[in-house]
């Protein structure tokens, strides 16, 4: 029984280096994460920016029904079709892209719809007396922003800020689909090779689950500093 | 109304706020003179709150004009941001900073918007502080502060600007009993220095003894005014009298 364990690990794992596609996979899951996530920021900050001064002073209007139509539409279409479109159609003539690249985007793209959310609903959440309290110094609209309001909506996000990043690491096993090698396809192209599908999606599992969990615990963490904080 | 105060600071004529349906101030026409202390008083609802905030712009006008210091602050040319600086707000529920020391909630637009050095700011606001009796809070953030420390931290925040007028709407309702002397007290050494207010307020004792002119609103309009003697002896309007005799 032992033996027979021993074998298929070998056999999945060592032989031929068979662990660098779980590796491999790894780095390059890591690296989309990564990526998409500062693009999602980004991005997500800007549209939320958009939103809120749209909701506060009626200004910004054509922007940011742009704005509502992205939000829109990738909430309301799959994950796995928005990287097939960006693959496929937007970079269809552009054969040399780096996949990597195409999979930052399509789920920084993504994930900037959601964080705008996130960023939206912290900008509400602040107090309209802070809001007050800054233009009655003076402060104009932006400074206001910038001085007053984004400094306490950041902090009220950050924990949600993190759970999207854990979101969007699981997110990221989709990659497969345009036969980018992350983790999840490093462990499915060694089952095509052993056909064995028990322990390479077995390994693969373990490995997102273990990330999971120490992200979710540094977010935790986070959280009751920010919360012992509370000014 | 003519007093022996000062020049014309703030100049409003014939002001209108609509919300909606709401007629919220129906033609409101005033001055306030340097170094008056002109309080406002009247029921809830009758737009107190609306015609202060419209004197720096935080609610804007449905019609009529604000003219501060000689120049029509409604006109939307106007950089109203700059006027702002020279009116004091003090707001019923502080809204300090709380991400913010007290030090940083009192230098913060002195530093930013009046171009002061950090040593420069910190110093005045050392001073001010002393003045309120909290410097030892400096480094405290607003969530350590009792209520009445934290409007006398937002009344210095305003003073830092160096403003030629105060306006205060109901700053002491929020706070429990005991906390409402020590802010009123403020208010009144305030007032001694010569600080021109115009102060929303249902504390009718610093209204006797403070108020230069007290105003009473009903429905959107200024139904009466007149010297705090006058105005609690020998009330005209009906409705002030009503007023008065439910609050007294
Ligand atoms: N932003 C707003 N939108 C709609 N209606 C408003 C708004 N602000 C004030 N009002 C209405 O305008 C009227 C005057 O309000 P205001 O706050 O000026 O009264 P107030 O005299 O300050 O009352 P209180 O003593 O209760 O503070 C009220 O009927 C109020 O409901
Ligand atoms: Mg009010």
């Amino acid at each position: 029984m032992f033996q027979e364990w021993q074998d298929k690990f070998v056999n999945n794992f060592i032989t031929d280096d068979r662990w660098k596609y779980i590796a491999d996979g790894l780095v390059t899951t890591l690296q989309v994460t990564f990526f998409a996530v500062i693009i999602g920021i980004v991005l997500g900050f800007l549209v939320a920016v958009v939103r809120s001064t749209y909701d506060k002073t009626g200004k910004l209007g054509i922007l940011n029904a742009l704005c509502k139509l992205y939000l829109t539409v990738i909430r309301g279409t799959p994950v796995v079709v928005q990287l097939l479109i960006i693959y496929f159609v937007i970079f269809g003539s552009a054969r040399d892209i780096s996949k990597v690249a195409v999979a930052v985007m399509a789920f920084g793209f993504n994930s900037g719809a959601y964080v705008a959310e996130i960023f939206r609903s912290g900008i509400m959440s602040v107090d309209s007396g802070q809001f007050e309290a800054g233009r009655s110094l003076g402060f104009n609209y932006v400074q206001t922003m910038r001085y007053i309001i984004m400094p306490q909506a950041f902090k009220n996000v950050l924990p949600a800020l993190c759970n999207e990043f854990i979101v969007l690491l699981k997110e990221t096993s989709v990659s497969g689909y345009i036969a980018l090698q992350d983790l999840t396809k490093g462990g499915d192209i060694i089952r095509s090779r052993t056909y064995d599908a028990l322990m390479p999606l077995l390994a693969v599992a373990v490995i997102y689950l273990t990330m999971v969990i120490i992200f979710t615990k540094l977010v935790n963490i986070l959280e009751r500093r920010l919360r012992s904080s509370d000014h | 109304m003519t007093t022996n105060y000062g020049d014309t600071l703030i100049k409003v004529q014939n002001l209108h706020k609509i919300f909606g349906e709401l007629h919220a101030l129906n033609g409101i026409s005033e001055e306030i003179h340097k170094g008056e202390v002109v309080v406002i008083v009247g029921p809830s609802g009758s737009g107190k709150s609306t015609f202060l905030r419209s004197l720096n712009l935080l609610e804007e006008p449905s019609r009529g004009q604000v003219i501060f210091e000689g120049e029509d602050i409604t006109d939307k040319k106007v950089d109203i941001n700059k006027h702002r600086q020279k009116m004091g707000m003090v707001f019923q529920h502080f809204n300090l900073f709380p991400h913010k020391t007290i030090l940083q909630n009192i230098t913060l637009a002195p530093v930013k918007l009046l171009k002061k050095s950090r040593e420069e700011a910190e110093r005045r606001a050392t001073e001010l502080l002393r003045l309120v009796g909290l410097e030892e809070k400096a480094h405290a953030y607003p969530s350590q502060l009792s209520g009445g420390q934290k409007q006398r931290i937002a009344i210095v925040r305003s003073l830092a600007m160096d403003p030629e007028v105060m306006l205060f709407d109901e700053p002491t309702s929020a706070l429990d009993p005991e906390m409402v002397g020590e802010v009123l007290e403020l208010m009144k050494k305030l007032a001694r220095d010569g600080m021109t207010m115009v102060v929303v307020t249902h504390e009718m004792g610093f209204a006797k003894e403070v108020a230069t002119r007290i105003i009473f609103m009903d429905e959107g309009q200024i139904k009466e005014q007149a010297k705090p003697s006058e105005f609690f002896e020998n009330p005209k309007d009906e409705r002030l009298k009503e007023f008065l005799s439910k609050i007294l």
